[in-house]
């Protein structure tokens, strides 16, 4: 057995899972919504790839340019129409909301792509790889992964820590109403953040498309993960999602290094012991980036 | 001709339900003047001052600004138009610092007189807490952190929400002092305050709401106190 592969590969995989969890977690933090067709989108994001690439013989490495600014945008119209009414019913609303969302996704994405699996050409970055020793071999492309959400969460974080945006948005989450009479535009500052959550969640999908299988239905496990990131990690907090991410990663593979049937279990039992003993997260509170 | 009210708020009906909280308040506050409305506890001011602002929508009634009619205005636009609230409770952005909850009163801000510089100038300790979080400062801090965040909007009616409540006398003395400051600046101020006599003391005209409705309106000196005393208790007999 090879512990320091298992740990090594549960990094790797921690860092999709904090991808995919730091949309989940801004929608939540600054516009109250729980997305519950987060991990639909995430996988519509790769189907729209797979539309909108020239061909299955693309590198899909293009999608990266083109598809979380289209997600971005229609995030934005989303929050401006759907989610802004429902929100102003009741947050319960928008659970029976994104819960019908979810529905019309996956289901859309059957009719008009069957239930068959697709994956991305992503050439040969596919099965490259660097050996670090005889049992450790780390894949280029789960690398650039973990690698891109560091870079995602470090980029938003500064983004919200030093923009005037970004600053908007922390005033927004910490007390709408106060936003708007200083003069913030709140539901404009809402839009823009509901446009980075699904910018980042359509790059969870890419990710996500690029080094494993998708078909319509990936959807809901995509969410569970999604979920299970945001509450070890702590609601609100950016840093603590990638913490998430990586500790539900961990869990995954040192429970799958000790019997392949326990991976996903083990990773749900830290996700419950946290809820059990410490609720509120590893990073309490909203870390203000 | 007279000069046109700096705000003018006329019939103003605005309800919590089937509750009326405000129910047809009038009043013209001419530029450079502080106006004080007082009342007790329930007596529609908190409202009257939100619905002002636009946070509140009122079933009857407008509100005027320098003469347009902005009832159907949003509240951050008003903010755009020079009408700013200091809120009850003050409401600060509470895992924001200092110096960023002042940096979001700059949405919408107008040009003048007052930005970050010139409120850090008037409150000298904040410059060592700019960094600070806001949620930790202590009540006067974040009373003056939150009029702070008014004023760098630059606002030419500033409404101001029970300032002294919960602060210390000596807090509120502080606070109270900067209002001739704001007034040499050409700024309207409304107050609305549960103590009475620091209303009296500050405002060119003072109103008393009682459930909702006018019931004293005139000019402090002019006005005793036994008087003042019945229209804020609804004795009978009182004002008109």
């Amino acid at each position: 057995m090879n512990w320091v592969n298992a740990v090594v590969q549960g990094l790797l995989l921690g860092g999709l899972f904090a991808l995919f969890a730091c949309g989940l977690s801004l929608l939540f933090g600054v516009v109250g919504v729980i997305n519950l067709a987060h991990g639909d989108f995430a996988v519509l994001g790769a189907y729209v790839a797979v539309l909108l690439l020239p061909s299955t013989a693309t590198n899909a490495l293009w999608a990266l340019l083109f598809v979380p600014p289209l997600f971005g945008f229609f995030g934005y119209l989303l929050q401006r129409t759907l989610l802004q009414r429902s929100l102003e019913i009741s947050p319960l609303t928008t659970l029976l909301v994104t819960f019908g969302l979810s529905v019309v996704v996956q289901n859309g994405l059957l009719e008009a792509f069957s239930a068959d699996s697709h994956s991305f050409n992503v050439g040969s970055l596919v099965t490259s790889s660097f050996k670090v020793d005889e049992q450790l071999q780390v894949s280029y492309l789960r690398l650039g992964v973990l690698l891109v959400a560091i870079a995602v969460l470090s980029v938003l974080s500064l983004f919200l820590a030093r923009s005037r945006t970004g600053i908007q948005i922390r005033a927004v989450a910490d007390d709408r109403e106060a936003a708007q009479m200083s003069g913030v535009n709140t539901r404009h500052i809402v839009g823009v953040a509901a446009a980075i959550a699904f910018a980042t969640v359509a790059l969870a999908g890419l990710a996500y498309g690029m080094t494993a299988q998708f078909a319509p239905y990936s959807g809901s496990a995509l969410l569970l993960f999604a979920f299970e990131a945001v509450v070890i990690g702590g609601i609100g907090s950016l840093w603590g999602t990638l913490g998430g991410g990586l500790i539900l990663g961990l869990a995954q593979s040192i429970g799958f290094q000790i019997d392949p049937s326990l991976g996903v279990l083990a990773g749900h039992l830290v996700f419950l012991g946290v809820l059990a003993f410490r609720p509120t997260g590893l990073v309490p509170a909203r870390a203000a980036a | 001709m007279t000069a046109v009210p700096a705000l003018e708020v006329r019939a103003l009906t605005a309800r919590h339900g089937q509750l009326t909280a405000v129910d047809g308040v009038g009043f013209s506050v001419p530029a450079g003047s502080v106006f004080a409305l007082v009342g007790a506890n329930g007596a529609g001011k908190s409202t009257l001052l939100r619905t002002i602002a636009g946070l509140h929508r009122p079933v009857a009634g407008s509100v005027h600004l320098h003469g347009d009619d902005v009832t159907a205005t949003g509240p951050e636009r008003r903010v755009g138009r020079g009408l700013v609230l200091v809120p009850e409770g003050r409401r600060l952005f509470p895992s924001l610092s200092v110096h960023e909850n002042l940096r979001v009163g700059l949405a919408r801000r107008r040009p003048g007189q007052w930005d970050i510089d010139r409120v850090l100038d008037l409150f000298p300790w904040m410059k060592e807490r700019r960094n600070q979080p806001a949620g930790q400062l202590s009540g006067g801090e974040q009373q003056a952190v939150a009029i702070g965040r008014a004023l760098v909007a630059n606002p030419s009616v500033l409404l101001l929400d029970e300032i002294s409540l919960g602060l210390a006398p000596v807090v509120v003395q502080r606070i109270y002092g900067l209002l001739p400051a704001l007034l040499t600046t050409g700024m309207t101020v409304v107050l609305v305050e549960q103590d009475v006599s620091q209303a009296l003391a500050v405002a060119d005209q003072v109103q008393c709401l009682l459930e909702g409705r006018t019931v004293l309106d005139g000019v402090p000196a002019q006005l005793t106190g036994p008087q003042i005393e019945a229209a804020y208790f609804g004795l009978a007999g009182a004002g008109r």
